[in-house]
């Protein structure tokens, strides 16, 4: 007999974290589309994103007694973490990587292992080891706070932050594929990534395109990282590359490249986790083994991940 | 007049004017002295100078630190050398790689402690974790073999990463307790038990796994590898069996991270998961890359510059000297010609004094005007350092930070002149802030260090430069 309540409550959690692995992946996803170079720093650019959202929190007065409404100290949370993320993403790939733009493929690879180094250990030398907390549960229940507590309907219970977790994934993720849908630079995107060197003869000031990819990928990963601190609470400089492996995971089982496909890669991997913790022995110890599974069955089965295409290779 | 040499970067060009580039960079008289009483000297018998040399250092110095450097140096320098079967010559990207090496000192801790009360022999342990890690090696990398490099990076990262978490968690292996008191090594009734011992045993080994690693290299097996790298897809029209060939270089380099493990959990006694994680591989990629990447020698040169260096970084009175002598070094390198070297350490040590004497009259009760780390009076009017220096340190590596990314967009002489303030500030931080935290400082060099040498020279120290004929 499956226990229900259990059973939607994981769910629900599955959810939320998939959606913040998720919105990583969308980042990743979208560097990977243009340049096919593996971000390694994408998870510790998501974690200066925590940081930055951490700082803000702080700044305005802290969670206990916020200097202004709830839900705008939030707007600004976001705005800032997107805000400075996406100029790291921009400043990183200007330094490391455009140098080798032409350079064998795995150079760019080693370039961005050294930048996840330098971003993890720069963030420990500068904020330290201790795990900091965003004190949701004070922020959730202040003088300021949200006029309802969320939804509480049988044994779904959803609280109100867990909703906009999932709403702005969800809006996130439209928004960008409305920009590389119909919008011009959408359209260089697409351009720069099927052939850059036949966009830069039609005109594609290629590297522009290329910043402007870092900063979008980027930018959402930093609200990735003010979502993983709301919905968690507690951030340190170890959990960029934690959750930056899970984010790989999920865009290569999705479909490298793909947008729809990393936002359902996301999702499964965060379903996973979360079944797993539950109804696996010991499940919540080893989850990673899980998803390392899944992400073997899935390679095994369709190498190209759920909704990839299939690369070919010209020569 | 020595001619400043060419850019290290892939070059394009169309016949072996390009290729034999390298014979017409002019050296200054001693350096091409020296290389040409080197390449008199056959490979074999130059190997064999350096294992006489290292073996004297062994008997040489009773210092048992010294002695536990040398035995971390050899270590490093045989698991790069794995490493440098799977990244220098076959090009792939093996992020697991320490797990391998983690795996080896498992199954010695496994085989050979009270845990169990297993305690096979030496040699047994020793060739099971070698085989036994080239079998896993397979295993992990079957499921990428039609794909891109790519995804193999993905599933060795997560392999590594796996790893890691089993072993911290898994009761068979105590956890995050880690294994303890394992038997030292005995080879036929032969127990090691002494630093200088266990430093013989990773000579012995060392010699092993270059001779066989060289004759593998100079086989076809290290051709199809080298051609590998270069084009895969024309390797296999060729008809090389190409994925073969990427699942050997793995089972290689994993075989010698496991037989590698063995010896250093023997030598630690204890093991924890810590032992492998990424730190480890962050110090062998930096190793592989600086002394250049496909270059047995190169290796060797990455694993004692890195070794030696992060072993100097440790304490804060070396890491000091450590960095003037760096800096002092880069700048005669780098700055030419001869008026403007001058120049910009007259006018580094001007501004120095300049600041060091504002700021003291400004802050003084916030500043330490004498006592300088031990060091002379004159660097304690030099260099300004803070009582507490917290908050202000970890600005100015910010800062810091963002100067040096600018001073190289800049050119010409505004990028000399900027430099000046840009080497009294990373000095001021180095002082103040890195040297307080010596292990991370060791892990940022070493990511900047990547990074840089994969910008300024992806060939690294001893690595051939690759050209490319169009």
């Amino acid at each position: 007999m499956i226990n229900w309540d259990q059973f939607v409550q994981l769910t629900v959690n599955g959810l939320t974290d998939g959606a913040i692995y998720a919105l990583i992946a969308l980042g990743f996803s979208i560097v990977y589309g243009i340049l096919k170079l593996l971000n390694f720093a994408q998870g510790d650019v998501f974690m200066i994103g925590a940081f930055i959202g951490y700082f803000v929190l702080t700044g305005f007065g802290g969670p206990a007694s916020p200097d202004m409404p709830v839900p705008l100290l939030i707007i600004l949370m976001f705005f800032f973490a997107m805000l400075g993320c996406g100029l790291l993403g921009v400043v990183i790939e200007r330094f490391a990587y455009r140098p080798l733009r032409n350079a064998p493929r795995i150079a760019p690879l080693i370039s961005a292992l050294g930048v996840s180094f330098f971003l993890q250990n720069s963030a420990l030398l500068l904020f330290g080891p201790e795990i900091r907390s965003y004190d949701t549960f004070q922020l959730e229940g202040g003088t300021y706070a949200f006029p309802s507590s969320g939804i509480q309907w049988g044994p779904l219970n959803l609280s109100i932050l867990r909703m906009l977790t999932i709403g702005l994934a969800i809006v996130l993720c439209v928004l960008l594929t409305l920009l590389i849908a119909r919008t011009q630079i959408g359209k260089a995107m697409r351009a720069t990534a099927v052939d850059r060197e036949a966009a830069t003869m039609m005109g594609i000031d290629t590297d522009r395109v290329i910043a402007f990819a870092f900063f979008v990928g980027s930018a959402i990963s930093g609200a990735a990282g003010v979502m993983y601190g709301l919905l968690l609470d507690n951030i340190s400089n170890t959990i960029g590359f934690e959750n930056g492996l899970k984010a790989f995971t999920a865009a290569v089982i999705g479909g490298i490249g793909s947008i729809p496909g990393a936002m359902l890669g996301g999702l499964i991997v965060g379903l996973a986790e979360a079944y797993s913790a539950g109804y696996l022995p010991s499940g919540s110890t080893f989850q990673d083994v899980w998803v390392f599974s899944l992400l073997i069955i899935v390679l095994l089965i369709r190498p190209t991940g759920l909704l990839g295409k299939a690369d070919i290779r010209k020569v | 007049m020595t001619e400043p040499r060419q850019p290290e970067s892939p070059r394009i060009g169309a016949d072996e004017w390009v290729a034999r580039q390298e014979e017409r960079v002019l050296r200054s008289k001693p350096v091409r002295l020296a290389e040409r009483a080197g390449e008199r000297i056959s490979p074999p018998a130059r190997f064999f100078l350096l294992v006489a040399g290292i073996a004297i250092f062994g008997i040489a110095t009773s210092n048992e630190y010294y002695q536990r450097v040398g035995f971390n140096t050899l270590y490093y320098a045989i698991l790069a050398l794995g490493l440098n079967v799977v990244v220098g010559w076959a090009g792939l990207l093996d992020l697991g790689y320490v797990a391998f090496f983690g795996l080896g000192a498992y199954a010695y801790a496994l085989l050979d402690s009270p845990k169990f009360g297993l305690h096979w022999p030496t040699p047994v342990t020793m060739l099971l974790a070698a085989f036994g890690c080239a079998v896993v090696g397979i295993l992990v990398s079957l499921p990428s073999r039609r794909l891109f490099g790519d995804y193999l990076a993905i599933i060795t990262l997560f392999f590594g990463q796996i790893f890691y978490n089993l072993v911290g968690n898994l009761s068979m292996t105590n956890g995050p307790n880690g294994l303890t008191n394992l038997d030292p090594l005995g080879f036929f009734g032969l127990h090691i038990t002494t630093v200088r011992q266990y430093y013989y045993v990773a000579l012995v080994l060392f010699v092993i796994v270059v001779s066989v690693l060289w004759l593998l290299n100079h086989s076809r097996t290290g051709r199809a590898w080298r051609s590998m790298r270069e084009d895969g897809m024309a390797a296999q029209l060729l008809g090389m069996p190409v994925n073969w060939l990427k699942l050997l270089a793995f089972a290689f380099g994993a075989g010698v991270a496991g037989v590698t493990g063995t010896i250093f959990a023997a030598l630690e006694v204890n093991i924890f998961p810590s032992n492998f994680y990424l730190d480890v591989l962050i110090t062998l990629y930096a190793i592989v890359i600086l002394g250049g990447a496909g270059s047995m020698a190169g290796v060797m040169l990455g694993a004692f510059t890195i070794i030696v260096g992060l072993e100097l970084l440790s304490t804060p009175q070396n890491a000091r000297l450590l960095f003037y002598v760096v800096i002092g070094v880069g700048l005669v390198i780098w700055l030419r010609p001869l008026r403007w070297l001058v120049a910009v350490v007259g006018g580094t040590i001007a501004l120095g004094f300049a600041v060091n004497a504002i700021a003291t009259a400004i802050w003084p009760d916030q500043t330490k005007p004498t006592a300088f780390g031990g060091q002379s009076q004159t660097m304690s009017s030099w260099v300004v350092e803070l009582t507490d220096p917290t908050k202000a340190g970890a600005y100015a590596y910010a800062i810091l930070i963002g100067a040096v990314l600018g001073l190289t967009l800049l050119k010409g002489w505004v990028r000399k002149v900027a430099l000046i303030p840009v080497l009294y500030l990373a000095a001021f931080v180095w002082e103040n802030e890195l040297v307080l935290n010596p292990s991370v400082t060791a892990l940022i060099l070493l990511g900047a260090l990547l990074v840089a040498l994969m910008i300024v020279r992806p060939t690294g120290l001893l690595g051939q430069t690759r050209v490319e004929i169009v």
